[in-house]
């Protein structure tokens, strides 16, 4: 399981992070368990889902603060910080492992200069472990910034990767 | 009709992961300026994924196939006359219908996919869609629920419990609200079928989910859909919205006085979550921890009220099976393995694909006579099916029969009939550990040994690898496999002994054992 980094928590939400929450509580508001569409929500806003919208959002669902960071804590696609501008997924089930996906990985590690879960050099990219695209019959299968892309090469990675930095 | 001709190009993520959209772009910019009218269709797969992106050009004659098309080829496939019904070109696969890998199928639950527009309910209609709902609507309740279970269906997503005597339990149950929660968390590497039944026919699943709401009395559902599948989610939303729009959902469906509705609901990457009581702990907005049963989730489920809980594939064959009768559905397949399966050819394997054939066909007829082999050119060594809990099984293995009880009896699993091919540079040591440290990682944390287990597992399997003290930790090993399989509450901590015990016993080689001391069990 992901377990994100803790950190200080800031004050007080900011204007955006508070906009942001008023926007996902509308959005969902009187629909039972709508906890994970109010967080993907929040995240998509804001890009993660920062401390400091904890305890407007606990106390807006009455429920406590714990509750609320044991579930972002428990969700590895939920983040508490932003993440680089591109996001980095590889594979790493069975069936991309068995067409070379850790000769992927350990290449994207290289180039990138970073392990899961961590940003790059250069902070550009963020490195995602992700256990299945359900492109299996194509393996190895990454995805970039939410589009998925199979039958990957180190070489197509290095093309993609490129790509990306030149539309940032 | 027009003169204008009809171009097929898939808009599964299978074909929109190697380019269909660059293609599709490519297509419609050539037709353009060389001035021919085309229609361009965005159709599910055909499921033949070593040919994607597969092109279909309506002729007289029926569809033709053109693949893999890279943009690049656009213009050559012009040239060749593609869209005259001329099959010259290089890429050229023939009548679609006649390629052996999709002929030798038995297509019911997949029936319309690559055939429709997905999001066409006229196109769905026309090819039989809304057929089953229309006659179970006419039915009493029990009726229906009677005819799945006559059926002989049983759950898709792995476990293969009869869905009709599920069925029967929730409708036995007296509440205000009861729910159908359709379990689209398809996580086992080797596994797509949810995901292109989803993108490439998805009135059928909500069709499915429809007639279980009025067999059951159940008024709302959910679906549960991982977070990974981006085109599935809108495929199901704009689904959702013509459904609704025409009457087919809603309090009121098509004038019979009968409520259904459901919506979509995203997960958060955590495997666990395809675990039924897991599933409805994160719909109801809180951590996916595993539950203990009983209550069954059919007496005491989603929101405490009664609940069926069924897979993808379960559901979206309902409809076919009340369209045309159990007896059509439970005459494919052997044993207590009525029907088909949607199989998934993946791995190292030259053809990968959907192969959807009633059950009793072996691995070997799969991973040969469709799969072709290898896709590295090596001997195969291994498959692993029914995803990451499920056994290695080794080529001695490959000719039992795929059925429910054959598997069991090799302590295998069908599974949700993902099949996940290895040649032979595979170190099935090395995946031994993989299986306990995935276990590590996505375990929820309520039951210590797969939560710690998991942990130590990984670490015994690396000293087994090291050849530190190599006989005690394989006794060790054995040991805590045990432990996981009787103290674990779900299948993540009671399974993952299957993937590491079949290498361990049909692979000990890898582990640095005499092959002659292989266990025998």
């Amino acid at each position: 399981m992901h377990i994100p980094v803790s950190r200080p928590a800031s004050p007080s939400a900011g204007p955006e992070a508070q906009q942001a929450l008023r926007q996902a509580l509308d959005a969902y508001s009187g629909q039972p368990g709508n906890l994970l569409p109010i967080l993907h929500e929040l995240q998509r806003c804001l890009g993660c889902i920062p401390d400091s919208v904890v305890p407007s959002l606990a106390q807006a669902l009455q429920l406590s603060r714990a509750e609320i960071h044991g579930v972002i804590s428990f969700y590895p696609l939920f983040r508490t910080e932003p993440a680089a501008p591109t996001v980095l997924e590889i594979c790493r089930a069975e069936s991309c492992q068995a067409m070379g996906a850790q000769a992927l990985i350990a290449h994207a590690r290289q180039r990138l200069g970073c392990d899961f879960h961590e940003n790059s050099r250069d902070g550009q990219v963020t490195l995602e472990p992700v256990y299945c695209l359900g492109l299996c019959a194509q393996s190895p299968a990454v995805m970039v910034n939410g589009e998925a892309h199979a039958r990957m090469t180190p070489a197509k990675l290095d093309r993609l990767l490129a790509a990306g930095e030149e539309q940032a | 009709m027009s003169g204008a001709i009809r171009i097929y190009i898939p808009r599964d993520a299978a074909a929109l992961a190697v380019g269909a959209n660059a293609v599709a772009q490519a297509v419609q910019e050539e037709a353009r300026r060389r001035g021919i009218d085309i229609e361009l269709i965005r159709n599910g797969s055909r499921g033949l994924l070593w040919l994607e992106t597969l092109a279909e050009v309506a002729t007289p004659q029926g569809r033709v196939a053109f693949g893999p098309v890279e943009p690049e080829d656009v213009a050559s496939l012009f040239d060749a006359g593609w869209h005259e019904g001329r099959q010259t070109h290089p890429l050229c696969q023939g009548l679609t219908e006649e390629i052996p890998y999709l002929k030798r199928q038995q297509r019911l639950t997949f029936a319309r996919v690559g055939i429709t527009d997905p999001l066409s309910l006229s196109d769905y209609q026309a090819h039989g869609g809304y057929a089953g709902l229309e006659r179970a609507l006419t039915m009493p309740a029990a009726q229906i629920v009677a005819e799945v279970t006559e059926s002989g269906l049983r759950g898709r997503g792995g476990a293969a419990f009869p869905t009709g005597i599920k069925w029967q339990t929730v409708l036995n149950t007296t509440a205000a609200q009861k729910y159908i929660a359709c379990n689209a968390d398809e996580g086992d590497s080797g596994t797509f079928s949810d995901r292109m039944l989803m993108e490439g026919d998805p009135y059928t699943l909500i069709e499915g989910m429809t007639i279980a709401g009025i067999a059951v009395g159940a008024t709302y559902g959910y679906i549960y859909l991982r977070a990974e599948y981006p085109h599935a989610a809108s495929a199901l939303n704009q689904a959702l919205e013509n459904a609704r729009a025409a009457g087919w959902l809603g309090q009121d469906i098509r004038g019979s006085g009968l409520a259904f509705d459901l919506e979509v609901r995203i997960g958060a990457g955590a495997y666990i979550c395809g675990e039924e009581t897991s599933m409805l702990e994160s719909l109801e907005g809180k951590r996916g921890l595993v539950r203990a049963k009983p209550p069954l989730p059919a007496i005491q489920g989603l929101f405490g009220q009664p609940t069926v809980i069924n897979n993808v594939i379960s559901l979206a064959t309902v409809p076919i099976i009340l369209a045309k009768g159990a007896a059509h559905y439970r005459d494919f397949g052997m044993g207590r393995s009525m029907g088909t399966l949607p199989f998934q050819l993946a791995g190292n394997v030259k053809h990968g694909g959907l192969v959807e054939l009633a059950f009793g066909v072996t691995l070997r007829e799969l991973l040969f006579d469709f799969g072709g082999g290898s896709a590295s050119g090596r001997p195969l060594r291994a498959a692993q099916v029914g995803g990451p809990l499920g056994a290695y099984l080794p080529s001695t293995q490959w000719d039992v029969p795929l059925d429910y009880e054959a598997y069991i009896a090799i302590s295998a699993m069908v599974g949700h009939g993902g099949i996940v091919a290895f040649d032979d540079s595979v170190d099935m040591a090395a995946m031994a550990e993989y299986a306990m440290e995935f276990c590590a990682v996505e375990s929820c944390g309520k039951c210590t040994p797969c939560r710690i287990g998991a942990v130590r597992g990984t670490e015994v399997i690396q000293k087994i690898r090291q050849n530190h003290q190599r006989e005690q930790q394989v006794h060790l090993l054995r040991d805590l496999c045990d432990t996981m399989l009787s103290g674990s509450l779900c299948a993540l901590g009671g399974m993952t002994p299957y993937p590491v015990l079949s290498a361990l016993d049909h692979f000990p080689e890898d582990f640095g054992l005499d092959a002659p001391a292989r266990a025998t069990h």
